[in-house]
């Protein structure tokens, strides 16, 4: 076979002049026809450097300087909510009233406002005879305020990826599922999503906490209980989408199993979506962890989180403002770290951006 | 349409229900001074609130009343029906979240335009920069920075209590925070996106002045979406409510709903969780039905609720 085709390729030019001289010629026959020479190696190939998707997108990622500033952001919260607590060497819960209430001081940041003194203008510090340095000041317990802060960031930033994942989790499953299936599955599935939908989530976090002791894990399951459905419904719609695009059916046709199918083509093509909404389910946790904590419903003490902290310090704010500017610092940070983040993975994900 | 109250209907029932379930999980006596009272007093009290009977019959009779728009007694503030503590507290709730549904919605408009009109100048990152903050930094530290500076440290304004129409001034300008930031977004993409539309480069060759462009073909259509805002936003100031009411002191609904829950009285919880959710629910279709008749390309018979 291949060396007819060699023949072939070598004849070419002489064949097409022969017979173009008696067109249109009486019959069609077998020998009129000339073979492509085929090279299966040159099949795949394509001219230019090859970028995979995922390596575009973080390029057009890189290039958004918000979205480069904001990742930055939180690498580095997310570090000192690890190793902070460790750096002062003060634990979080230890009560020591000799030091209460004590404002922040580092050495060599005294021109910043780290200089020890209260609302009256007197140095705490010098006034109570205290050499140690409390970098984010002390509570009224005597707790030092840094590692406290840090630990809070560590369990908001826990119960926010926990939150995500488990969106993710039955999210993903729900939603493939239904519209994978389609038909009378999708038609129930999707019913059970509207009437979810209708129920202020709020509403239905506050209830759960109410019955659940408040702590790490009631908030978390109060937190999914209505939290999928969003999830859900991106999945859906990108695999609705995506299901009915040739390449599927060509598959399918192909012979591919079901699992094939939404392993290989299916979830690949949605990962873009899924990943936006996580990235958006995670600052929405970390408020409203903050903001249960602030009704009077989140983590109980010598626990802290964020909210908690901010809660403490908004209390006792107008004699001691640090208390609550620290957190409400990091708190913020997050938040718009993780919003810049979510939207610069939108703009670099979404194709149509592309020019 | 049919089909939406329907689906209204069951949202609302199981809503219901779920909170009567779950209220009667709750450990304890719904009572102030239980521990104080002797076992006949106690059987008084249960027989009073109808707690004597068994659970579906109290099931039944709570549905019942609540058809008839009766949410219950409340077992803290004797004598004194769930209602009746409702329809005193909205109130303030609803001039709050009022003024700031108006305030921020203008003031996000005016944002929004001058970043779209402006896109890619100073003026529209400063906007959008403010976008995010707004967007990002939760209101409850928002509204603790406004009363602590504004209101106690410069004096400016009643940084606390409801004595009068300058005390409405900082709980609205923290409520409206979130509602300007989102407002401002939403209108910046969506009048980039009509300004490139073909009827806009059309109604510039045909010579309309700039302005009139802007204001019949461009602001008219980008304003269109913003309807669907109306049902995030509302719940957005809902949730507000119920930390900024605290923060300022305001007599409304939601100081009411956290205050209630510190003190467990259940019946009043359930009673404001329906009001809420009932509130939600009737801004969700109205939002839908607004937004079918402003854009005849969307029904509500569709019912493919996006």
């Amino acid at each position: 076979m291949s060396a007819e085709l060699g023949k072939n390729e070598s004849t070419l030019v002489s064949q097409v002049h022969s017979h173009s001289s008696v067109f249109p010629p009486a019959e069609v026959t077998d020998d009129l026809f000339v073979h492509e020479p085929l090279d299966s190696r040159l099949q795949e190939q394509v001219s230019g450097q090859t970028v995979s998707v995922w390596k575009d997108a973080w390029r057009r990622l890189l290039k958004n300087r918000g979205t480069v500033i904001a990742m930055c952001i939180i690498v580095l919260i997310t570090l000192l909510a690890l190793i902070g607590p460790q750096l002062s060497g003060l634990p979080y819960d230890e009560q020591n009233l000799t030091f209460s209430n004590l404002p922040p001081k580092v050495a060599g940041l005294e021109w910043l406002g780290f200089d020890g003194k209260d609302a009256k203008g007197i140095d705490q510090y010098e006034a109570r005879g205290i050499t140690e340095h409390f970098w984010f000041g002390t509570d009224e317990f005597g707790r030092d305020l840094w590692t406290r802060v840090w630990k809070g960031t560590q369990i908001s930033l826990t119960i926010a990826l926990l939150a995500a994942l488990l969106d993710l989790f039955i999210g993903v499953a729900y939603g493939g599922i239904s519209a994978f299936y389609g038909g009378k599955i999708d038609n129930v599935m999707q019913r059970i999503i509207e009437v979810l939908v209708g129920i202020p989530n709020l509403i239905v976090i506050i209830l759960f906490i109410l019955i659940l002791d408040p702590g790490i894990f009631s908030i978390v399951l109060a937190m999914i209980v209505t939290g999928w459905v969003g999830m859900a419904r991106v999945v859906r719609g990108q695999m609705m989408q995506i299901k009915a695009q040739e390449f599927v059916l060509a598959s399918r046709a192909l012979g591919a199993s079901n699992s094939r199918l939404i392993v290989k083509h299916l979830l690949p093509n949605a990962v873009g979506p899924i990943l936006v909404t996580l990235m958006f389910t995670i600052p929405t946790a970390i408020f409203f962890e903050a903001f249960l904590s602030f009704i009077g419903l989140g983590l109980q003490p010598p626990l802290a989180s964020l909210g908690v902290l901010i809660q403490d310090g908004y209390v006792s704010m107008r004699y001691f403002t640090y208390k609550l500017v620290f957190p409400g610092i990091v708190i913020s940070a997050l938040m718009i770290s993780f919003n810049l983040l979510a939207d610069g993975l939108r703009d670099a994900l979404d194709p149509r951006m592309k020019k | 349409m049919l089909k939406r109250v329907g689906y209204m209907l069951v949202t609302l029932f199981i809503i219901a229900t779920a909170t009567f379930f779950l209220m009667k999980t709750l450990p304890g006596t719904p009572f102030t001074n239980a521990d104080r009272l002797n076992e006949q007093q106690l059987e008084n009290m249960k027989a009073k609130y109808g707690l004597d009977q068994p659970v579906a019959i109290q099931y039944v009779r709570y549905l019942a009343n609540l058809v008839q728009g009766d949410l219950g007694m409340s077992f803290k503030f004797m004598g004194r029906s769930v209602n009746e503590v409702i329809f005193e507290r909205i109130g303030p709730s609803a001039l709050i979240g009022f003024q700031a549904l108006i305030v921020g919605t203008f003031v996000g408009l005016g944002l929004g335009v001058v970043s779209a009109l402006r896109h890619n100048s100073i003026w529209d990152y400063t906007s959008v920069t403010l976008a995010v903050l707004g967007m990002s930094i939760p209101s409850f530290v928002f509204a603790a920075l406004l009363q602590y500076y504004l209101g106690l440290k410069w004096g400016l304004l009643p940084p606390a209590l409801w004595k009068g129409y300058e005390y409405t001034i900082l709980p609205t300008l923290a409520l409206s925070v979130t509602v300007i930031a989102t407002v401002a977004r939403f209108i910046r993409t969506e009048m980039l996106d009509v300004i490139s539309q073909d009827y806009v480069m059309t109604a510039r060759a045909k010579g309309l002045s700039e302005t009139g462009v802007i204001v019949k073909h461009v602001l008219r259509n980008a304003l269109i979406p913003v309807v669907t805002m109306l049902g995030p936003l509302a719940v957005n100031i809902m949730t507000g409510t119920l930390v900024i009411e605290k923060i300022f002191s305001v007599p409304g609904l939601g100081e009411q709903f956290t205050l209630s829950i510190v003190v467990n009285d259940y019946s009043v919880i359930m009673g404001i969780t329906l009001f809420y959710s009932l509130l939600f629910i009737l801004m969700v279709f109205v939002v839908d039905i607004l937004y079918g008749l402003l854009d005849p390309r969307i029904s509500v018979r569709g019912a493919k609720a996006k």
